[in-house]
């Protein structure tokens, strides 16, 4: 795989409130402060579309406004990977199914559908370019990395990776108890430019041991969180080095992801 | 952009009209729908559904129970038909296990299995303790359980983008083919019959009470189907012989969540940039496979792109009156249904279309064809506005 470059990055987590905020973390500038997820207020959407999202549509558009804040975009292709997608509205849907007529909400099943957040982005950017909704369960960061690494490469144009994941509410949380709320977004291009801040090569189906993160509350969220297993990546770049990590890709595979600064 | 062919090898399919391809040949051969009154565990619904038979009878193998869920019974059942197994098995002795991919389109893969945990709740609403979400109901539980049982190591994921999904699953094996990341990938679909679809989209008043009627004038919704496609995809140049992927198309509308760009203005975008990669023209296409839901809007947003991209001549149908929208297996069945019409020189006609409805004009066959074409497209476009169009050609 030829490399790819990384160019502009979104953030949102508990204690982590976009990309100047979480690099200065990242970079030893400040502590790390585990704590609630800020309140999310992506602006992007109209209010009245913004009224019919949840948490997890609110946060995967959250990262991506974040991506965007500094430069403008015509059209850009997306990259959407959740592993488990919208939990929340599967148990709003799964009750009403348990009801008398099965009243199931029309604005809460067409939010079902793995993709929503990606449809909401695409109203609220008026982006036109293709756009895929992936989960690769527990690797799912690394699955959409490599598929965003794969579509600048192959159609040379710049692709939004946005990886969000979100607790399961009761009483699904007790198959998934530790999951935290996440979202990043990477705009990844096919060359370097004045812009790039790091240059990212991948190889997938390799087995090695995890890369961590030294603060232990940001390992929780790593370990337990499929967008935060960018963590370590995130580090790297927020410190402006040159690392080779590995990070969760499929069942017991893992990917290598070698960086280098581009300034 | 042109981009570089892709052949299909090998392929199967399980849906309403039976299990492998002599049944769906058959049934479009000879007009019989798969489509039946809905008898879905104890659903009320006035409607009709396209039903797979025998999943109930047909357990997983012993060697993968965390996967057990109807969606996975689908995905094993279809996996049997058209030697498709052993001709995966001749693609890893070819490559190794390691370098064929498995790219799987579902929209709802297992939910049915957390539908049914939730009927089941404990004294304190907790749900049984033998519930496995993350390998039934978790979207990426589809590609893992067809990596587990078809013994494949290479890259994989699911994608999910309600009704392109599997659709959009050959775009992703071109590119990832391209990238030298596998030398050979499996693509396929599978959806099954479940309460939150049936229930959901009633909620939207998107269920017909009547067999859907895609183009009609009459149409008033959908009857949702279930179904499995896989094919196996290699790089041009390599052995064997089998249909190409030319080129593939696909955008988003960024318009409405449920409904689609009126003018239809992303599926012709898609259509014409599957076009593109391919550099054939419009009037080149023998056949189109077209969503064809069969619900107002969606039907006449697709009509204005057809029109858009190929004018009144070329001709076209759904096949939903047949088996149902099967979500997302649709894209792959469709797909398999447009290589079909490619190898056998059969355009099945829109089944169930009486009349066409006089507001929209493409080519819609209201009776079945037999006619040598080089080239055909399947359109498929989903919720969220996600759209994506396949283009395949005749082997040269």
């Amino acid at each position: 795989m030829k490399p790819v470059y990384i160019e502009a990055i979104g953030v949102i987590g508990p204690g982590l409130e976009g990309w100047q905020q979480t690099a200065a973390v990242l970079a030893g500038e400040c502590e790390y402060q585990a704590s609630e997820l800020p309140a999310l207020k992506p602006n992007m959407l109209k209010p009245n579309e913004r009224r019919r999202t949840t948490l997890t549509i609110k946060l995967a558009l959250q990262a991506v406004q974040d991506a965007l804040a500094l430069n403008s975009y015509d059209d850009l292709s997306t990259v959407f990977v959740s592993s488990d997608g919208d939990m929340d509205v599967v148990d709003r849907i799964c009750q009403a199914l348990c009801l008398p007529d099965h009243p199931v909400s029309p604005t809460f099943f067409h939010n079902s559908v793995h993709n929503a957040p990606a449809g909401y982005c695409s109203i609220a950017t008026g982006f036109h370019a293709a756009s895929t909704s992936l989960s690769g369960l527990n690797g799912s960061f690394a699955v959409g990395l490599l598929d965003a690494a794969v579509q600048a490469t192959i159609e040379q144009q710049p692709v939004m990776l946005v990886s969000y994941d979100t607790p399961w509410p009761n009483p699904l949380s007790r198959f998934k108890p530790q999951q935290l709320p996440f979202g990043v977004a990477l705009i990844v291009t096919p060359q370097v430019s004045e812009r790039s801040l790091a240059e990212l090569t991948l190889l997938p189906g390799v087995t090695g041991e995890e890369s961590q993160m030294a603060d232990s509350e940001l390992e929780q969220l790593r370990a337990n969180t499929p967008a935060a297993s960018s963590l370590p990546l995130l580090e790297a770049i927020a410190q402006n080095r040159a690392a080779q990590l590995i990070l969760p890709y499929l069942v017991d595979e893992q990917i290598a992801v070698e960086i280098q600064p581009c300034n | 952009m042109l981009i570089n062919p892709v052949r299909i090898t090998a392929y199967t399919l399980t849906n309403a009209l039976g299990s492998g391809v002599a049944a769906s040949l058959h049934a479009l051969q000879s007009h019989q729908s798969g489509l039946q009154p809905c008898n879905f565990q104890d659903v009320t619904l006035s409607t009709w559904i396209g039903r797979v038979d025998g999943i109930e009878e047909q357990p997983l193998p012993a060697a993968l129970p965390r996967f057990e869920c109807r969606n996975n019974r689908l995905a094993h059942l279809a996996l049997q038909e058209d030697g498709f197994c052993e001709q995966i098995n001749e693609a890893i002795n070819r490559y190794g296990a390691d370098r064929v991919g498995v790219f799987m389109g579902t929209s709802t893969s297992g939910i049915g299995a957390t539908e049914d945990a939730y009927r089941h709740r404990g004294e304190n609403g907790e749900l049984p303790n033998d519930f496995q979400p993350t390998t039934t109901h978790i979207i990426y539980s589809i590609t893992d359980f067809v990596r587990s049982y078809l013994q494949l190591k290479g890259v994989a994921l699911t994608v999910s983008t309600a009704c392109s999904s599997s659709a959009k699953v050959f775009a992703t094996a071109q590119r990832y083919l391209e990238a030298g990341l596998c030398d050979a990938a499996v693509v396929g679909g599978v959806d099954t019959l479940c309460l939150t679809t049936l229930y959901g989209f009633n909620s939207l008043d998107l269920v017909s009470s009547y067999r859907c009627k895609p183009w009609d004038a009459k149409r008033n919704g959908i009857n949702i189907g279930e179904g499995a496609g896989f094919a196996l995809l290699e790089r041009e140049q390599a052995s064997g012989k089998g249909s190409l992927l030319l080129g593939y198309g696909e955008s988003s509308d960024a318009y409405h969540m449920s409904t689609p760009h009126p003018q239809g203005m992303g599926a012709a975008l898609a259509m014409q940039r599957a076009l593109a990669q391919a550099a054939i023209s419009a009037d080149e296409v023998g056949y189109i496979n077209l969503h064809g839901t069969a619900t107002p809007t969606n039907d006449a947003a697709e009509d204005a792109a057809v029109m858009q991209v190929f004018g009144d001549k070329t001709p076209c149908s759904s096949t939903k009156g047949w088996t149902g929208h099967t979500l997302g297996a649709a894209g792959v069945i469709e797909a398999i249904f447009t290589l079909m019409a490619l190898e056998k020189g059969f355009l099945p006609c829109s089944l169930n279309t009486e009349q066409q409805d006089e507001a929209l004009s493409a080519n819609v066959l209201l009776e079945s064809k037999q006619q040598d074409i080089t080239y055909a497209m399947s359109n498929s476009f989903g919720f969220g506005g996600n759209n994506c169009s396949l283009l395949f050609g005749c082997d040269r």
